[in-house]
């Protein structure tokens, strides 16, 4: 079998995969960070908080309704959308206009205060979803097993970034919307209302988080605490990518899964502090991230 | 100049006992500090229904001890060592708080022993799992009484490579906990016959598996153990049945699971998987009958840990209520006298090292359809004896042994 | 009347102000400081020592963030950084007397907040907050995996020494007093340096640097400076925290300390001498006292809605509020 650093080339193709996969899932929710951060210039730190209640809102309500994982693909983002907007509309937009770190501790608090709440009503163990049966069981490649779930997240993740980058970059909603938050009076003159588009906005950019907390359901164990882990890695990547481009934070955040994948298979402990070696390294020679223009 | 210091208050305090009972518990009040994570991680290992455990068992001493009431406060030591120590200081140093129970992450329990130890008051501690606490970190004030690192990888290791498991990959948590676990291992597969061919560090914590599950499965050896605690294990084995490691063949071991994971898991995902524990309410008609009464106070099954603060604090109160004092060394040399015998454990004993041994359990997640209901998980497999599941006291590293 | 006598009474009047409030001000701080040396017969010592600490390490990220407009978000680096070298001297040099050791852990913590500034100076607002945080990520990943650290475990049993080699430190009073001064005697260096010219041209930064750009000034090399002496501060304060608790643990390097430092600061009043005094203070006993009491098991989501409250409805902090009510009600 031939060798790379050691490392059979078969389980090197599977790490690439699997770095792949775990990429796209940091895709998509860097991009909801991007999206946010690029539009409305809010840096949001309640996202993992977002991402968590994605993923609780669909235990939850398989637990008590009985709904199952499909509608659940789509309630979940709508209603963690929806609580976006309202925190939108009755918190940040009192702090519009002020420096960015306001933001950033206002949507901290925000994430404290959810996890909190939570924690202290279903704990911290972890909360069981089965996994749905179309999805059960996976396919040999050769040169590893893979689930047909973990296909499937790679398959929606990259429609759904895919889709995303679309509408803002390239339609003529997402041209208003970018106009809408350069210059939100001369819009106003011409009629759109933008105080609400940069609420749905906002509601847009959290959805997509709780989009990857349903993604995340059945594979992950499903905690109050679980987004906070994976809010700094997340950031770490859209800074990268950076701040506010929409495709770099898509490219970005798949390149990353492929940096943390090949971490672990060389030097595993590293796994979780490499992005910050790359972020530390990419800043010194791009300030303003792989894709980002310079200020 | 402790240790004289020790013995003087000691003497003193058995003159005391001499004249009159009474005399010798301080304020007349025996004040019991309650210090776990509330909030954060080991919340529902320990957390908050430790706390009611404790005060079931206050309750069923009757409240008080020969005349004296028994008081209790509590805290969440937000699982830091700083905040954990200037809330004992405060405990031992201004609030005469005589025992400081629950104990939960390592750093917090070693920080505590310390203050406890210069400050000559009591503490017992349920919740941690490393080993060090009563071998290089031992001190007369403290005692460890549900399990630790030893009897979990005793008890789980020796057992899978008995039935065949020779050869080992280990997915290891990169900290103290995790590298004290693998060595354990390591040191019980090899006396058995076994090998360890590739141990893999993993970050604390890490949400993804996936990568460390396809590296485990290419390493081909027979079992995978895991030597992580709390969400990383579960998520481990999420992954582990996702990608099919038992089908292919492997067998998956979990050093440390408490009860809490294993509901979350599910029988499903965690079916088959041997674990090691320290009780389960589920044993005898005792433990069932506490654990009802556990469950209508709380709503949920009681973990070992839950067991073991109610164990521990009873055997406590009784020390007390013995020798009429509240003095550290006193009740902890009384402790150390009475075998243990109550639904937690039978003929339990508390060495001088400060590590109660007890019987530990070998036992096997039950299938989906052996599970009656949600909190029926366990089968016991195999009753591990104390002697055998411990550290012995001739490998201990602890100066008050060898004295 | 002519123009020439108005401006005198003007200028003298407002001279004769100034004075008054020199007065008024110096007699408010010689208050706090008698306060502050009576302390520890009414309140419980260790605790006090706790809150000094962390008021040093917050008058530190202030220096930065308040004055300087830099907003680092790895402070923790800092302070673990400085915490875990004088304990690992104290604990392995016996003949070190606690004040070399609490100097060498600063010094190191310069020079590691020395290594971040040359790295971070030249990112700008939301970038350098990134790159700090990523820096000090990296550091906490070395504290976890360094042996010398003691891990999760944290390093336990550090001794308090003496001070001089004489003064029994495992004293509290001694202990007290020892940070108090060392605390009061960084203070004052932070107030001399704001009020100082060079500080003059920190506050012209944080309000318009391409400004102070063009006057000519060398803004990075401002920066790093003020940089340096901030993590200098937030090392001692680290330092000092290690001895007085005999320990020094990971909760230290985590994220969350620099989160937490931003909540003082924020809390008391950035940009202003005595704000993050006032901000440790409250965090310190908030959660304190929350994590004793019926609430204990709500310490977080009260601290996430204390957040949220200061930043909608007393942005400058409880310090900079007053000082916005006495200017207007009173000036």
């Amino acid at each position: 079998m031939s060798m790379i650093f050691g490392v059979p080339l078969a389980v090197l193709s599977g790490q690439l995969l699997i770095g792949v996969i775990n990429g796209a899932f940091y895709a998509l929710l860097s991009l909801g960070l991007a999206v946010i951060f690029g539009l409305l210039k809010i840096i949001n730190f309640a996202h993992g908080a977002m991402y968590m209640l994605g993923a609780m809102v669909t235990v939850i309500m398989f637990d008590v309704m009985g709904v199952n994982y499909w509608v659940a693909l789509f309630m979940a983002p709508l209603l963690v959308g929806a609580v976006g907007v309202l925190i939108e509309y009755f918190l940040l937009r009192r702090i519009a206009g002020q420096d960015h770190i306001y933001s950033l501790l206002l949507t901290f608090g925000i994430a404290l205060l959810m996890q909190g709440v939570l924690t202290n009503i279903y704990g911290v163990s972890g909360m069981r979803y089965s996994m749905p049966d179309l999805f059960k069981g996976g396919i040999n490649l050769g040169f590893m097993f893979l689930p047909y779930y973990r296909a499937w997240v790679i398959g929606i993740a990259l429609v759904v970034c895919f889709g995303t980058w679309f509408m803002i970059e390239k339609t003529k909603l997402g041209a208003y919307l970018r106009a809408g938050t350069e210059d939100a009076q001369l819009m106003q003159g011409f009629g759109i209302n933008v105080p609400l588009l940069i609420s749905l906005t906002y509601g847009f950019g959290v959805a997509l988080a709780a989009f990857a907390g349903v993604l995340a359901a059945p594979i992950y164990s499903v905690t109050p605490v679980m987004g906070s882990h994976i809010l700094i890695t997340v950031f770490a990547v859209v800074v990268i990518g950076g701040m506010g481009s929409i495709g770099g934070a898509i490219i970005t955040g798949i390149l990353m899964g492929v940096v943390e994948g090949l971490t672990k298979t060389f030097y595993p402990p590293a796994s979780s502090a490499v992005i910050f070696l790359v972020m530390v390294v990419v800043l010194m020679f791009r300030p303003a991230g792989l894709f980002g223009k310079e200020a | 100049m402790t240790m004289m210091k020790k013995l003087l208050t000691s003497a003193v305090a058995s003159a005391m006992m001499a004249t009159g009972a009474q005399a010798a518990i301080s304020n007349d009040t025996v004040k019991i500090g309650y210090l776990a994570d509330m909030s954060g991680t080991y919340r529902d290992l320990a957390g908050p229904n430790g706390l009611k455990a404790m005060e079931m068992a206050i309750a069923d001493f009757g409240g008080e001890v020969n005349g004296a009431k028994i008081e209790v406060v509590s805290a969440d030591d937000r699982n830091s060592a700083d905040v954990a120590s200037s809330t004992v200081r405060r405990w031992v140093e201004n609030e005469n708080v005589d025992l400081v129970a629950g104990l939960v992450a390592s750093s917090v329990s070693i920080a505590v022993s310390d203050i406890l130890e210069e400050n000559d008051r009591l503490g017992i501690v349920s919740g941690s799992a490393a080993s060090s606490i009563t071998n290089e970190h031992c001190t007369p004030n403290h005692i460890h009484y549900v399990y630790d690192t030893y009897p979990l990888a005793n008890g789980t290791a020796s057992a899978v490579v008995k039935e065949g498991g020779k050869t080992w990959f280990i997915l290891t948590a990169d900290y103290a906990f995790g590298h004290a676990l693998e060595g354990d291992v390591t040191r019980v597969v090899e006396a058995n016959g076994g090998e360890i061919i590739g141990t893999l560090r993993h970050p604390f914590p890490t949400p993804d598996f996936s990568s460390f599950i396809l590296q485990a499965q290419a390493s081909g050896a027979d079992v995978v153990a895991l030597a992580n605690a709390g969400a990383d294990t579960t998520n481990a084995i999420n992954t582990a049945s996702e990608f099919g490691l038992t089908q292919s063949g492997q067998t998956l071991a979990a050093l440390l699971l408490f009860l809490n994971d294993v509901k979350a898991l599910g029988v499903e995902a965690a079916q088959g998987i041997q674990l090691t524990t320290g009780w389960y309410w589920d044993m005898n008609d005792e433990t069932r009958a506490w654990s009802d009464r556990f469950m209508e106070e709380t709503g949920a099954r009681p973990t070992m840990i839950h067991a073991g603060v109610y164990s521990s604090t009873m055997q406590y109160l009784k020390a007390v209520e013995a020798t009429g004092s509240d003095d550290a060394q006193t009740v902890r040399k009384q402790m150390m006298n009475t075998p243990i015998n109550d639904m937690f454990t039978k003929n339990g004993v508390i060495r001088e090292d400060g590590r109660m041994v007890h019987d530990m359990y070998l036992a096997e997640v039950k299938t989906p359809a052996e599970s009656k209901n949600e909190w029926d998980l366990y089968k016991i497999l195999r009753t591990i004896p104390a002697e055998e599941a411990y550290r012995p006291l001739s490998e201990s590293k602890c100066p008050l042994v060898n004295k | 009347m002519s123009q020439s006598f108005d401006s005198t009474a003007i200028h003298q009047a407002i001279l004769e102000q100034q004075k008054a409030d020199g007065r008024k001000k110096m007699l408010l701080n010689a208050v706090l400081v008698l306060l502050l040396v009576a302390a520890p017969f009414v309140l419980y010592p260790v605790f006090l020592m706790k809150i000094l600490c962390f008021a040093l390490f917050a008058v530190a990220f202030n220096l930065l963030f308040g004055f300087t407009g830099l907003l680092s978000f790895g402070h923790a680096a800092f302070l673990a950084t400085g915490g875990y070298t004088t304990g690992y001297l104290l604990t392995n040099l016996s003949w070190l007397s606690t004040e070399l050791g609490i100097m060498a852990g600063t010094g190191v913590a310069t020079l590691l907040g020395l290594a971040f500034a040359l790295l971070s100076i030249r990112r700008q607002g939301i970038y350098f907050a990134m790159v700090t945080l990523a820096l000090a990520q990296l550091v906490f990943f070395f504290f976890v995996q360094s042996e010398f650290t003691g891990g999760e475990d944290g390093m336990h049993g550090i001794p308090r020494g003496h001070l001089l080699g004489m003064i029994d430190l495992s004293n509290n009073f001694n202990m007290y007093y020892f940070v108090l001064a060392v605390f009061l005697g960084c203070y004052l260096l932070v107030q001399r340096i704001v009020s100082s010219p060079y500080g003059q041209v920190l506050k012209s930064i944080k309000q318009n640097e391409p400004r102070a750009v063009s006057l000519g000034y060398n803004v990075n090399r401002y920066k790093v400076l003020a940089f340096v002496i901030s993590a200098a501060l937030a090392g001692l304060a680290g330092s000092m925290k290690s001895v007085v608790f005999q320990l020094a643990s990971l909760n230290d390097a985590h994220w969350h300390m620099s989160g937490e430092v931003i909540l003082m600061t924020l809390v008391g009043g950035m940009g202003t001498l005595l704000g993050p005094v006032v901000g440790a203070t409250f965090v310190v006993n908030v959660e304190y006292h929350l994590s004793q009491g019926a609430l204990r098991d709500w310490v977080d989501p009260i601290l996430g809605g204390i957040f949220i409250l200061v930043v909608l409805a007393f942005r400058s902090g409880f310090v900079g509020e007053l000082q916005k009510f006495f200017k207007k009600n009173l000036g």
